[in-house]
């Protein structure tokens, strides 16, 4: 607030000084030119004591009626002067005023000076987000529903005014700032202690690396996510440790490439990573083998067929440039008429990856290939958020979203960090061992998407469990999967991974014992979540899970229990 | 030169001579003490402190510290000055005066920090 302050002042010195010249020249006229007495006798001018009363409610035009005695006609005379003179003097210092409130530079810096203070009073852990565009859009109002805090450093003065309109559930500031800028982070409350972490997700590979290198070096202790669309950038960002780095189109050709592979692996995936209480889509739809047609040999391209390659996929390539690729057979087109899509094998393909960055152009390819090849698979990338509805109609087998990709990929990294872990030993353990998990998951849930959860064993996140083995009780995996109104009934959830220092376990058992420290990942339905909860943190919910027995509620009757 | 400069440094010293012009004379005596010289050098030291409004230098701090306290002190001046001659009614008494003059004593020492700082600072620019 102090900077506000001195700007106000500054500002105000001008009409300050103007008003003090006018009081001074009003007063010192009204001490100099002699008055009259009731009789009309001359008398002695005003003392300074009562010019200065009288200019007071003049001057403020408040017009008070008390005047100590009839004035003289010099007085009236200068009366007049000082009436016009300290009108002028006050409209100039209340039209600064205003000029001032009304500012720009005045108003960013009194909208900074708020988003310190709320930076500064945030009491909660908070994660600091760079970049609100499509996919920081995403993230934070996943965040919000959650009930976790957040900061946001947004480029476009515009986005950060559309946030205020948002209905957030917390308390969110904002700011009009480029991130790029230490100062800026500085400000968003990169040192602050209950920052937990940063998301580069601005649409600028060089601002997010800007940003992971500034957190690196001012703040070495919490993770930096970074989206990063170039190789370059994904390599650099690695170099110096940032956490974790997004890249949607790698992403998405590793799960391509997945799905080709192993099904079933692809499927668990699904399952796991889709957003919860949806339906997965019966049957999945799985990219054949056979000839493919990749249309854009961009990042995405490019990406697609380094995986197509590695899986023994024929496939032919459409894109306007060279791209330098003797053993496949290249158009050198954009693709959106027939006769190059049947030069590239329309007829006789399989699928077709339309991967270019012009979504009418990619409408446009699919369209025509569909048309001509009807039981074509099709794999779709969609640049804009704002065609969705496009998409939505034309219904290709797979629609893929940059932004979404990154956005799902933060928060299951924020959420679940275990998950990372598990779907990487599942993909090691291979197709049938995939399979089986599949079975048991449809067999508990049907086609919906689970919840997907992690629980970590210590005081601040499953307090009663981590107080029984402090007291030096004993619980089992299959504790923690009891329900709290019949102990006796499993709930529906099913334990995936436990991880124990660097000791990683897959589909940990029911009579594996729980250790203070363990790491754990679930999955299940809301409810069974919800009585997780219950018993992670409820004293009584847990004895009467392990005993059967109902325990009394107070300290006080818990100690006369002991004593007896 | 600077005009900036000469406004800011012609407002200090004079609001210093005129406080000074006040002070001087029997501190008892209402003839050497003429309420219009206390009447400036009110308002000339309101516009030097308007004049020192947002430098935000060190420096600059003092300087509109020691003239905020210099209106404080000339400004009490004047208040007993009307409640003694319009109020009470007592007249410019010699304790009335010597309490006046005093007060404006106080403020003159704080002026004089403020033209000492003025020097120090013209001293300190190697300009």
């Amino acid at each position: 607030m102090g900077n506000v302050f001195f700007l106000i002042l500054r500002r105000m010195r001008a009409p300050l000084i103007l008003l003090i010249l006018i009081y001074a020249i009003s007063i010192l006229g009204l001490t100099l030119i002699p008055g009259v007495d009731a009789e009309g006798r001359p008398a002695p001018p005003l003392s300074i004591f009562h010019a200065f009363y009288f200019i007071s409610y003049t001057a403020t035009t408040i017009g008070f009626g008390e005047i100590p005695q009839a004035f003289s006609n010099g007085q009236r005379l200068w009366v007049i002067a000082c009436i016009y003179m300290s009108v002028v003097g006050w409209s100039y210092s209340i039209l600064t005023l205003l000029a001032l409130v009304q500012d720009s530079g005045f108003q960013q810096t009194l909208s900074t000076a708020r988003f310190i203070w709320r930076v500064r009073r945030m009491g909660e852990p908070f994660l600091l987000i760079c970049g609100c565009g499509e996919t920081g859009s995403t993230v934070i109002r996943a965040l919000d529903r959650q009930g976790r805090r957040f900061v946001v450093l947004e480029s476009s003065r515009l986005r950060v005014e559309e946030l205020d309109l948002e209905d957030f559930k917390t308390d969110t500031p904002a700011l009009n700032a480029d991130a790029r800028h230490p100062e800026n982070l500085l400000l968003a409350g990169l040192r602050h202690p209950r920052c937990q972490g940063v998301l580069a997700l601005t649409n600028s590979d060089e601002a997010n690396l800007a940003i992971a290198i500034t957190v690196r070096l001012l703040n070495p202790s919490i993770p930096v996510l970074a989206r990063a669309e170039q190789q370059v950038t994904a390599d650099n960002l690695a170099s110096f440790g940032t956490n974790h780095i997004i890249n949607p189109f790698e992403r998405f050709a590793d799960y391509l490439a997945l799905a080709v592979h192993s099904p079933a692996c692809y499927q668990l995936v699904e399952r796991l990573t889709g957003t919860p209480g949806q339906e997965l889509p019966s049957p999945l739809p799985i990219p054949p083998r056979g000839h493919w047609i990749i249309c854009g040999y961009g990042r995405f391209g490019r990406a697609v067929a380094q995986r197509f390659a590695a899986e023994g996929l024929d496939y032919s390539i459409i894109d306007p440039k060279d791209a330098h690729e003797p053993k496949r057979l290249q158009i050198v087109d954009t693709g959106t008429e027939l006769a190059p899509l049947e030069a590239a094998g329309l007829t006789r393909a399989a699928g077709i990856v339309v991967g270019t960055e012009n979504d009418v152009n990619n409408l446009s390819i699919a369209m025509t290939a569909r048309a001509r090849n009807p039981g074509l698979f099709v794999v779709m990338r969609q640049n804009q958020m704002a065609n969705s509805v496009l998409f939505e109609t034309f219904r290709a087998q797979i629609n893929m979203v940059p932004s979404r990709i990154v956005a799902m990929e933060c928060l299951a990294l924020l959420n679940t960090p275990l998950l990372d872990d598990f779907l990487m030993e599942a993909r090691r353990a291979g197709e049938t061992w995939a399979q089986t998990l599949n079975d048991r998951l449809e067999q508990l849930f049907g086609r919906l998407i689970p919840e997907t959860w992690n629980i970590r064993i210590n005081a601040q996140e499953a307090r009663a469990v981590y107080l029984e083995l402090m007291h030096g009780g004993r619980v089992l995996l299959e504790d923690l999967g009891r329900r709290p109104d019949q102990r006796r009934e499993p709930a529906r959830l099913l334990p995936l991974l436990l991880r124990r220092q660097e000791e990683v376990i897959l589909l940990p058992g029911p009579d594996t014992p729980i250790l203070p420290g363990d790491w754990l990942l679930f999955t299940g339905s809301a409810q069974a979540r919800r009585d997780q909860r219950l018993l992670l943190f409820s004293e009584k919910v847990l004895a009467y899970l392990l005993t059967g027995d109902e325990h009394s509620g107070g300290w006080l009757w818990r100690r006369l229990a002991r004593t007896s | 030169m600077n005009l900036e400069k000469v406004v800011f440094g012609f407002f200090i010293v004079l609001a210093a001579t005129l406080n000074f012009g006040f002070f001087v004379g029997d501190i008892d005596n209402p003839e050497h003490h003429h309420v219009f010289e206390l009447f400036a050098a009110i308002v000339v030291n309101l516009i030097a402190t308007v004049l020192k409004f947002g430098d935000r230098t060190q420096i600059g701090a003092i300087h509109l510290a020691t003239s905020l306290v210099a209106d404080l002190q000339l400004l009490a001046a004047g208040v007993t000055w009307a409640v003694a001659v319009h109020v009470t009614g007592e007249g410019m008494t010699p304790v009335v005066t010597s309490s006046v003059v005093s007060l404006a004593g106080g403020a003159l020492l704080a002026n004089l920090v403020s033209v000492t700082l003025l020097v120090v600072e013209t001293a300190m620019m190697r300009r």
